[in-house]
């Protein structure tokens, strides 16, 4: 019962809830995820995804319901839980006046290493994250970049087997970016499990197998990326202009044929709208196009994107609690 | 060649990790500008105040105010300088350090004994330079050597006790500013005893809470042990310890839930 198993599910939340007072943070969440994937936990910000992220970590216990990380509860057994997990903050939580290897052989040591193993597995994660430069230099000097990096290195000298990442990217510059993404993807060749927090969804998309979305305290939803897109179900039909002056007009005729709202990009002459039956409502609005004498660059019939996905499922909060079934008025905005 | 990181085989104990935390905040503390010096200096501008400003018009019995003055002004220094404790505590909670290692699989009270070791290491210091000061400001022993070194080691056991209450303060706020402003609830308890003025001369309804809250013996401890007497030494040590024994469990169990 205790013991983790090969088998055990990375993570597993059973009506996991957390209140602060009056506030409830996590309302119930339901989540098994696989081992051997990295999660993308996505939501709109206050969604719950901070407190679940500190509720594996152990640094906030349930009020109810169970988690179970790699078959450890955290109620039960925080420290085999605390063994396993390697945590980067949304803050990058590294101690400024000490330099970047100085960090790393603390953070090695308080893991438990042994002096010599600690200065070894430092050296390690400098390379592994491109560091050598700066490993002997205060944090202090560091570019944002180099301070998610070593955070994320940070939570990595104790060979976790589930590195958890905080909205990793957030407040980084484009650079910092794909920076953290390399190493994350370093990491994730090198067999590390992750679960990562983002409200961005490029970033779920250039890095997740497997995408959790939390609104409300609830997993809203669960699945593959491509299980997601298709769960939302309709493709989107694209229509990209010679003219932008003429994008009004074809934003009605996606509304007439499919009769949903339709997306206007002003800036990439792009009009969109999901459909239902793609291919008589593409015959349609070709047809329609030509009538009203709208030239067109380009049409064609797509995947919905991970953001047209996303408000589907959050879409209409203000109003309704936020159920699956918010999603199936889902139109693209 | 791709070298990996094997995990480690064991957890921490209490000692290696409270170490490590000690290490670290002993680090930070030497490595910011201004840290040391800042807290000398604000402690002999006060002495020297005292001593020199308000001094001339306090009468404490027969013997010059500077004897009954650094002895009291020694012992609560850290009241004064421990909000800086309780801000560094707050702001490792705020920055995200805390969570870092809690996060860790180390015992939770190694954190809270990692930073009261560290912290009171850095209240020796302040606590011996400001006794330095003193004999420069006229302090002189008047008992031996010895009893001197006795008062100064219990004037470092108070700067352990208080370091401990200043970490909770630390710990209880929600952000630095909280932490210094709630630290100025020590200053109350520091000009409200015996520390710089006799209780006798303050107003009768004052005298009881100048009386019976633990500065008042715990400075009358200090004074005494000078002079080779153990007056108020039993009180002032229970009360030393019963502050750690009610403080110390606090602060892990705030870590805990922090």
């Amino acid at each position: 019962m205790n013991s983790s198993t090969q088998i055990a599910p990375l993570l597993e939340a059973s009506d996991l809830t957390v209140r602060f007072g009056k506030i409830t943070a996590l309302d119930g969440l339901n989540l098994v995820a696989p081992p051997g994937e990295v999660v993308a936990i996505l939501g709109p910000n206050g969604a719950g995804k901070t407190t679940f992220v500190r509720t594996i970590a152990t640094l906030i216990e349930p009020s109810s319901g169970t988690l179970q990380v790699r078959g450890n509860d955290v109620v039960r057994n925080p420290l085999a839980v605390r063994r396993d997990i390697g945590l980067a903050g949304q803050y990058a939580a590294v101690e400024p006046t000490m330099t970047g290897r100085e960090n790393l052989v603390m953070t090695a040591r308080l893991f438990g290493h042994p002096k010599k193993a600690a200065n070894r597995a430092a050296s390690i994660v400098i390379e592994q994250l491109s560091l050598e430069e700066v490993a002997d230099r205060r944090a202090s000097t560091y570019s944002g970049g180099q301070r998610r990096r070593l955070d994320l290195g940070a939570s990595l000298v104790g060979a976790p087997r589930l590195l958890l990442l905080d909205e990793p990217t957030t407040g980084l510059d484009p650079a910092g970016r794909s920076e953290v993404w390399d190493a994350v993807r370093t990491l994730v060749s090198a067999g590390t499990d992750v679960v990562l927090t983002t409200h961005y969804l490029d970033e779920a998309n250039e890095l997740a197998d497997h995408v959790v979305v939390i609104d409300h305290g609830k997993a809203i939803a669960s699945g593959t990326l491509g299980d997601l897109k298709a769960s939302v179900g309709r493709d989107v039909i694209e229509i990209a202009l010679a003219d932008s002056s003429r994008l009004e007009a074809v934003g009605q005729i996606l509304r007439d044929v499919t009769s949903n709202q339709a997306t206007l990009d002003h800036s990439g002459r792009r009009a969109s709208a999901s459909t239902t039956d793609h291919t008589s409502q593409l015959t349609a609005t070709i047809h329609r196009l030509d009538e009203a004498g709208i030239a067109v660059d380009e049409i064609g019939l797509r995947r919905p994107t991970l953001d047209e996905v996303f408000l589907a499922l959050t879409g209409d909060r203000a109003d309704t609690p936020t159920t699956v079934g918010a999603s199936q008025n889902g139109s693209a905005r | 060649m791709t070298q990996t990181i094997t995990a480690p085989l064991s957890v921490p104990g209490t000692g290696r990790a409270s170490l490590e935390v000690t290490r670290r905040a002993l680090r930070k503390y030497f490595r910011t500008p201004g840290l040391i010096a800042m807290g000398i200096v604000q402690s002999v501008m006060f002495l020297f105040s005292f001593r020199f400003v308000f001094g001339g018009a306090v009468t404490t019995g027969a013997s010059s105010y500077v004897y009954y003055l650094v002895p009291g002004y020694v012992a609560t220094i850290v009241l004064f300088t421990g909000g800086g404790i309780a801000v560094a505590v707050a702001e490792d909670g705020v920055q995200g350090f805390t969570d870092r290692l809690l996060s860790l699989p180390i015992p939770r009270r190694a954190l809270v004994l990692g930073r009261t070791v560290a912290d009171s290491s850095t209240n020796a210091w302040s606590i011996c330079a400001t006794a330095a000061f003193g004999f420069a400001f006229g302090f002189r022993l008047e008992g031996s050597v010895a009893q001197g070194l006795a008062a100064l080691g219990l004037c470092l056991l108070y700067g352990v006790v208080f370091t401990v209450v200043f970490i909770v303060i630390g710990l209880v706020a929600s952000n630095s500013q909280a932490a210094q402003g709630m630290s100025m609830v020590a200053f109350v308890f520091a000009f409200i005893s015996s520390t710089y003025v006799p209780v006798s001369t303050m107003p009768g309804w004052l005298q009881p809470f100048a009386k019976y809250q633990p500065i008042t013996p715990m400075v009358d401890a200090v004074r005494s042990v000078l002079v080779g007497s153990t007056n108020d030494l039993a009180l002032a040590l229970v009360w030393s310890a019963l502050l750690i024994v009610i403080f110390a469990p606090i602060a892990v169990l705030r870590y805990r839930h922090a």
